[in-house]
């Protein structure tokens, strides 16, 4: 990115009204910038001629830290990464070691599973659109996202005593039974979530200031979507109909009919109505998963001390920012030898600077909204 | 006695009402500007499924003074690169403009802190626009990025504005004949009907520019919190960012006056000149009673007592308040103090009304993006308020010269209008939709 921005500058030195370039420096502190993201600005005028990502202000060493815990002892750490959907986090990772173990999770365990993804997939759409809408300059709908997202949290707290960093999951299953009324609470949810969802619609959806500030911003092809390897909404945004859990089933989505929505333009709307149905989408999944949740052991035989035999293993899923994949290299012991991660948020950043050319300094805002990056997974 | 003595005690004899009166608006905007601002985030929490402020003070009715208490206290930062000077002139030239400018305007038939000067609405737009210059000194002083393209933001903004707003008015002032504030009232009890009826066109470009005039959603751009930080604010802190912001809602307040005597009748209750609705004059007290009644009921469901106690106050207060009011109506030798009471009543009560406005549309809408707020200025806003001032023009020609009913002539002339709008948003439209394919690559003139 660097060379990009140094190629422009030597190539192109005029502004439009001769004036100097400015450089402005948004965050590491900075309303919108989701975290502890910095990026660099070069303005002519308002319009931005180059943007340069600087990351790394929230980096915990997250791959090293692996090596030097058991495979069980590491599981809470994955949470860490994308905060807002630690539940897609450990259930990426469990399926990853179950991989390289060669073992499955029990049917019971991954419709449970299911629906606790699902519903994280929810909750971070929600906090997506909450702070999206209030980059662009909404404010309400921020606070009805936070108050739907909360009966989610409630459901995981009831399940597993903890809303945000969760450690849902066990290698092999899960650690927790569904409690009593867990399908009711689901239900409860989703048959509610359907009218509030109205609600962003009308708040949003066909608000002609709205539509202006989102409709061809930062628009991405196909194409471009492929070749930075961005995933997710951003990839299905721009019409590519690529989403692991229909392409690669995993947990027990082969059980349940969702469609997969894609949009035409790649634009900041598209990926904003993309994110909407998916919600819809995901909300269904779970309607259908509690209605029939299998009888049997929630825990499969994995062994108190868990030694993989020497070898290593990719394991990717569809988290709600993207593909979120684990390569998982085993040398024998309780420990891995090494475990990469391959972060959503952190390839999806690298289109910031593709899309907020020639846009103005508003844009940018909206753009790194409709990214939806979570600092802690950019960093790990 | 000396003669300076003299000199002295001749002025004071003089100017002593309006020295009284500069007084009280000095000690008193910035109370109600924080009162206002409670009552924002109150509005604010009830439509975002919150409760707002709740800590000091009973439902956080003492919130205003803690923050200015904090604000006086805080620790005054001027940035090292900063030009010392100006950076202290701009937030008193802010603030100083939307204080003056409330001078001139009259609350009431007879309450009016300056004298009902001949050019009374162009010295409220005239004073309240050099608010701008503490916005763009204020930036340009900060000596920062993010302050800069916030006062450019702001120049560019109200000055596109100001234009709209301008022509706006002047669509009024053609149905008033004066500029004159208290004869602009009163050219609308003759004519029996509020402007805002014969001229509506001009009332909502006016609503739509006055929004913007303000820096309020959906056109706060200037100080857009998630792009710009705070805009031209960001260096400042403290009591000198109490400034900006009682500046701010200062002029929240002037617009809201001076949409409330252009369009909305000022001091005039609905219907001011149908005596057979002369009943309408108990309204005031009945309206301040039924808050009264409303807070004896919910006396009883308060959590803590001291609550209880408080919701009691404010019922017995609004019972004195109403009586206060009902007083004039029955007694006969007091009727002279009515229109003056009623009056502020009726002038806060539609001030207060344009106020929700905006702080409603701020809950509910996104925010412009620059250049589409210069377009929408330019493309429509002053296109449209230039057409509208022929209009209102032709139609006063057409019931002066020609003879012809009023109503019809400026039904008309509105419709037209109206016609001249549909086709400027369908315009706008069509460049909108051309300029943005091409928008990643196009340069575009409004950028800073």
């Amino acid at each position: 990115m660097g060379n990009t921005l140094r190629d422009d500058a030597t190539q192109n030195n005029s502004t439009l009204l001769g004036a100097d370039e400015l450089v402005v420096n948004m965050g590491p502190q900075h309303p919108s910038t989701h975290g502890v993201l910095r990026v660099k600005l070069k303005l002519d005028g308002e319009r931005v001629r180059g943007a340069e990502c600087v990351i790394g202000y929230l980096h915990r060493g997250v791959e090293k830290i692996a090596e030097h815990r058991t495979y069980q002892q590491f599981a809470p750490y994955v949470d860490r990464m994308d905060y807002v959907a630690a539940v897609s986090n450990g259930l990426g990772y469990c399926e990853a070691v179950e991989k390289l173990l060669n073992a499955e999770a029990p049917p019971r365990a991954r419709v449970i599973r299911t629906i606790l993804t699902e519903l994280q997939r929810i909750a971070s759409h929600l906090v997506w659109l909450g702070t999206h809408a209030l980059d662009i300059g909404a404010l309400t709908p921020l606070f009805y996202c936070f108050r739907e997202r909360e009966e989610i949290l409630k459901i995981f707290e009831k399940y597993c005593g903890a809303r945000l960093t969760t450690h849902a999951f066990r290698i092999g299953g899960l650690q927790y039974e569904a409690y009593d009324g867990f399908e009711k609470d689901v239900e409860r949810f989703c048959k509610d979530f359907e009218r509030r969802i109205q609600d962003y619609v009308d708040l949003l959806t066909g608000n002609s200031i709205w539509i202006g500030r989102t409709r061809n911003v930062g628009v991405l092809s196909a194409a471009e979507c492929i070749a930075l390897g961005a995933s997710g909404p951003l990839l299905r945004a721009s019409g590519v109909k690529w989403d692991l859990r229909k392409a690669q089933p995993y947990a027990a989505y082969d059980q349940y009919q969702f469609e997969i929505p894609v949009g035409a333009n790649g634009d900041t709307y598209d990926r904003y109505m993309v994110r909407m149905e998916e919600m819809r989408q995901s909300r269904l999944i779970c309607l259908q998963a509690i209605e029939r949740i299998p009888e049997g052991p929630i825990l499969g035989k994995v062994g108190k001390v868990l030694k993989p035999a020497a070898g290593e293993i990719y394991h990717s899923i569809e988290a709600p920012k993207g593909i979120l994949g684990y390569y998982i290299v085993s040398d024998g012991t309780t420990q891995p030898y090494r475990v990469r991660i391959r972060p959503p948020s952190f390839v999806n950043l690298q289109a910031l600077d593709k899309m907020v050319r020639g846009h103005l300094v508003a844009d940018v805002v909206a753009i790194i909204g409709t990214l939806d990056i979570v600092l802690g997974e950019v960093d790990r | 006695m000396s003669p300076t003595v003299q000199a002295i005690l001749a002025f004071l004899q003089a100017w002593w009402v309006e020295i009284v009166c500069g007084v009280v608006i000095v000690a008193v905007v910035p109370l109600i500007a924080g009162y206002v601002v409670l009552v924002e985030r109150k509005l604010m929490a009830d439509m975002q499924a919150r409760l707002g402020p709740m800590r000091v003070g009973p439902h956080g009715l003492l919130q205003p003074i803690a923050d200015a208490v904090k604000l006086l206290i805080k620790e005054d930062i001027i940035p090292d690169n900063a030009d010392k000077l100006i950076f202290w002139l701009a937030p008193v030239i802010s603030m100083v403009a939307a204080m003056t400018s409330m001078g001139a305007i009259a609350f009431g038939p007879t309450f009016q802190v300056a004298r009902d000067i001949n050019v009374g609405i162009l010295f409220v737009i005239g004073v309240s626009s050099l608010g701008l210059l503490g916005i763009i000194l204020g930036g340009w002083a900060s000596n920062s990025h993010y302050s800069i393209l916030g006062a450019i933001r702001s120049t560019a903004q109200l000055v596109s504005y100001e234009t709209a707003a301008g022509f706006a008015i002047v669509s009024a002032l053609l149905l008033a004949g004066t500029l004159k504030i208290r004869a602009i009232v009163d050219a609308q009890q003759q004519s029996g009907v509020w402007f805002i009826f014969l001229a509506p066109i001009a009332f909502f470009i006016y609503l739509v520019a006055s929004i913007a005039e303000t820096n309020r959603a959906p056109f706060d751009l200037p100080e857009a919190e998630s792009e710009l930080v705070a805009g031209y604010m960001t260096e400042y802190s403290g009591f000198r960012w109490a400034l900006y912001f009682l500046g701010e809602y200062a002029n929240m307040i002037v617009v809201g006056s001076v949409a409330t005597t252009l369009f909305l009748g000022g001091w005039l209750r609905p219907f001011p000149s149908v005596h057979w609705l002369d009943w309408l004059d108990t309204l005031p007290p009945l309206m301040i009673a039924v808050v009264g009644v409303y807070c004896v009921y919910r006396a009883g469901k308060q959590p803590a007592r001291v609550q209880t106690w408080f919701m009691w106050a404010v019922a017995l207060a609004c019972f004195a308040l109403a009586l206060i009011f009902a007083v004039p109506l029955f007694v006969a030798p007091l009727k002279f103090v009515q229109p003056g009471l009623h009056g502020a009543f009726w002038f806060l009560l539609k001030v207060s009304g344009y106020i929700y406005l905006f702080m409603w549309l701020r809950f509910t809408l996104p925010r412009y993006r620059f250049d589409q707020l210069m377009h929408l200025g330019w493309y429509i806003l002053i296109p449209l308020a230039i057409v509208n001032v022929l209009s209102v023009g032709v139609a006063m020609i057409f019931e002066s010269e020609f003879g012809w009913n009023r109503w019809l002539a400026l039904v008309l002339t509105t419709l037209f209008t109206l016609a001249i709008a549909m086709l400027l948003v369908n315009l706008y439209d069509k460049r909108r939709t051309a300029d943005s394919s091409s928008a990643a690559v196009a340069t575009d003139r409004y950028a800073g």
